[in-house]
């Protein structure tokens, strides 16, 4: 099933972003998807906005399934959409992936995105994003799972074409009109 | 409006002064302001933006910041405590707000039938008006298919959603068993309404709609400021003062976020603050007059606490049965209401009559059962993926078989009054203003689990029928409150053992009224909210007339 930058805008819509905005339409990952993690965590790894669109990516690839065509187009615009006008939420998000980052760095020597796609989904299961219980607030798996994985899920799963994987075009949160309730499965 | 820049000192001159920002006290507000009377109403909660609601719905699909956060519920303001045999769960049965508990509720509305106004001091043919009013008001989609229905001559403003497949699917059943089912009256846009949209379907109604479709409070409290009601938010009432005669109250003490504490006078005031707040408010109103608080001289006060209660049977079929598509119900059945007892037949069967022998041999007879026929059964794939310990394919291969087969049925059945189920002061406890807490004492009696139990057996034999491999069960042991909180000041002729008249004022006191499920005698088992509505459009009135 093929993911379109029309399910990226329709997420963003419903997640109350205004779509249209020069940040979605003109990818301007600099102003939309920058922050400074370093300041916050005083930790190394200030990568540059494309690098952790790269890290979100690479994430992506592990949690989203493999059946699905079209994610970079879809998680860019979504992404950067998402994290536009939204200072604090842009700050977990930047603040999540640097905190990936460490975790490959000490486990492999590796940014997260230069891991191939088997040890990059060692390290979201080592570091135990899979089982922890999602909170903006809490521990380092809390938080990955919250602000990256569950962001990545949301995204899918409240569009039409991440709801028709699963058997229903019109899934929570999104405004899917109210003939499709009444419809009965196609044959 | 809500930052520290609003002005929160009370007004000089009030005809009117309203405490609480929910269904009733909005309606109250608007009614008398459009009438030309000074209005101002204390909400407690603050005023939230339309902007974020759609923040809000993410808050309530996505797990991690609890679901008290969808409308800021919890915290030293919202403190209670829960002392009755059963845990009341309070946070989760109110919001507070412009626009009350309404911000998060179903929004399906029924007119009590007749026969619950047999404990009433006033009838059906009373209130028949204001339903009427109350209806156009909220703006309601229903239709006359009802035969259980109490008799109505205007169409209902709004034509009812039409069925939904899994309709389609019990109907069948139904059919074989003589059950009937009809449309529900939903406070919710099946086209345009009142500068509203229509519902486009997000499927999260409970506890938002991002879309406004739902109706919610915070549209009439928009519509009394436009007549010019003063509305003013963050502004919880302490206590209430009286005259030296005790006959009149003289001013509603607020508490301001800055600190301050203000009194606003006026001739007239309204109780709209919900069935827990307004007899906590009342008691905390204690003065040597009334020595067990404020238009108590019954001792009725916070007694006869009432909720409906969550009977429901769920499994899975082996057909597609196309949940969640939608947040609300479309069918429902009203045959078991005025004769829980009753059987039926069908062309093929039918559901067989009670007899008393059930399960538990001698227990008391059931009351009133609504039906209903969920379009939300089971998981919804957004909440199963965020919640789940999978991702990728091995995710998708999990939701899609959690999700597509689910079917079920809910319900509702009443509580009779019991002194003893009761809200109180805990002296022990205080909120942010340093005032009692709120303590609940609640359980739920043996004609309630009789009840229950009677509508778990119907929706058993309708699942069965089905062919539903039933896989839940919610009945006598491990029911839950509806969050329809009746009763606490009840209605009556006779000041003894009721707190209002059928004119909805105070015994006590001249000036005094209440607009809230709190006045409800009985509580049926129908959603409470159109006749909360409808009784607040009739205390205006009677406001008025003393006005
Ligand atoms: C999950 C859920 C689903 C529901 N679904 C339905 C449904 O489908 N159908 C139905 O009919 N009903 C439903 N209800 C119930 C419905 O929401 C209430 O009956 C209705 O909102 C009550 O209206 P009200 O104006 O009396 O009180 P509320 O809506 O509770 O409003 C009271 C207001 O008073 C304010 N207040 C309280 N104390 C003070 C004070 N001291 N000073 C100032 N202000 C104060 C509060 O902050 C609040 O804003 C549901 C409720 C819940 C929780
Ligand atoms: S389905 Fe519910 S939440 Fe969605 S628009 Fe309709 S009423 Fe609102």
């Amino acid at each position: 099933m093929e993911l379109t930058r029309r399910d990226a805008l329709a997420a963003l819509a419903a997640s109350g972003v205004a779509v249209g905005t020069a940040a979605v339409l003109d990818d301007d990952l600099a102003d939309a998807f920058d922050g400074d993690a370093s300041d916050a965590s005083g930790g190394p790894s200030d990568s540059a906005p494309e690098e952790r669109m790269a890290t979100l990516l690479a994430i992506a690839d592990v949690v989203y399934p493999s059946r699905l065509s079209g994610v970079e187009e879809f998680v860019r615009t979504y992404a950067l959409g998402r994290v536009e006008d939204r200072e604090s939420y842009r700050e977990g998000m930047v603040q999540a992936l640097s905190t990936l980052d460490d975790y490959a760095r000490t486990w492999h020597d590796a940014e997260f995105r230069e891991l191939d796609p088997e040890t990059r989904e060692s390290v979201l299961d080592q570091m135990g994003a899979d089982t922890a219980d999602p909170d903006p607030e809490g521990g380092d798996s809390a938080r990955v799972r919250y602000y990256l994985v569950n962001e990545l899920l949301y995204a899918l799963y409240s569009s039409p074409t991440g709801g028709k994987l699963v058997g229903i075009e019109n899934p929570q949160g999104h405004p899917g009109g109210t003939g499709s309730y009444q419809r009965g499965p196609r044959r | 409006m809500t930052g520290s820049g609003t002005d929160r000192t009370p007004s000089e001159r009030a005809d009117v002064c309203v405490v609480g920002a929910g269904p009733a006290g909005a309606l109250v507000a608007h009614r008398l302001a459009r009438r030309g009377y000074d209005v101002v109403v204390l909400e407690a909660g603050e005023r939230f933006d339309f902007e974020d609601r759609k923040e809000r719905m993410e808050r309530a699909i996505r797990p991690g910041r609890g679901p008290l956060s969808v409308w800021e519920m919890g915290g030293p303001r919202d403190a209670y405590s829960s002392e009755g045999e059963w845990f009341y769960p309070l946070n989760r049965a109110r919001v507070k707000g412009v626009g009350g508990t309404t911000l998060h509720w179903q929004g399906m509305v029924m007119r009590l039938h007749e026969s619950d106004f047999e404990a009433w001091p006033i009838e059906y043919g009373d209130l028949r008006p204001y339903y009427a009013e109350a209806e156009a008001a909220l703006g309601v989609a229903g239709a006359d298919d009802n035969p259980y229905a109490p008799p109505r001559e205007e169409p209902f403003p709004m034509p009812a959603f039409s069925p939904s497949y899994s309709d389609s699917l019990f109907a069948e059943a139904c059919e074989r068993l003589g059950v009937t089912m009809h449309s529900v009256p939903n406070a919710r846009n099946s086209e345009g309404y009142d500068d509203r949209s229509s519902c486009v379907g997000y499927g999260t109604c409970k506890p938002v709609c991002p879309s406004g479709a739902k109706y919610s409070a915070d549209h009439h409290v928009e519509k009394a400021e436009e007549e010019g009601a003063r509305v003013i938010d963050r502004a919880p009432v302490q206590r209430l003062e009286h005259d030296d005669a005790g006959e009149r109250v003289t001013a509603a003490v607020y508490a301001t976020p800055e600190g301050e504490t203000h009194r606003q006078e006026a001739r007239e005031f309204v109780l709209a603050a919900g069935g827990v707040e307004i007899p906590r408010l009342l008691l905390l109103s204690e003065s040597p007059r009334y020595p067990d608080g404020l238009a108590n001289s019954s001792g009725a006060v916070g007694r006869y606490f009432m909720d409906h209660l969550f009977a429901g049977v769920g499994g899975t079929v082996d057909r597609e049965t196309r949940q969640n598509h939608v947040g609300f119900i479309t069918s429902e059945c009203h045959q078991f209401y005025d004769d829980p007892t009753r059987g039926t037949e069908g062309t093929d069967g039918g559901i067989p009559e009670w007899s008393g022998k059930g399960e538990r041999d001698g227990e008391p007879r059931p009351d009133s059962i609504k039906l209903e026929f969920l379009n939300y059964a089971g998981p919804s794939p957004v909440e199963m993926a965020l919640s789940g310990d999978q991702w990728g394919d091995d995710l998708l291969d999990t939701l899609r078989e959690g999700y597509g087969n689910s079917i079920a049925m809910g319900g509702l059945v009443g509580q009779r009054p019991r002194k003893e189920n009761r809200i109180a002061l805990d002296r022990s406890t205080t909120d942010d203003h340093g005032n009692p807490v709120p303590e609940l004492h609640w359980r739920v009696d043996d004609r309630t689990k009789a009840s229950l139990r009677r509508a778990n057996r119907i929706q058993r034999a309708i699942l069965d029928e089905l062919g539903a491999d039933i896989s839940w069960t919610v009945g006598p042991e491990n029911t839950g409150p509806a969050f329809h909180h009746m009763g606490t000041t009840r209605m009556g002729t006779n000041p003894d053992e009721s707190v209002v008249n059928p004119r909805l004022r105070t015994h006590d006191l001249r000036n005094l009224s209440i607009a809230s499920s709190s006045v409800f005698r009985t509580g049926g088992a129908l959603n409470p909210t159109l006749t909360i509505a409808a009784l607040a459009l009739k205390a205006a009135g009677h406001v008025e007339e003393r006005l």
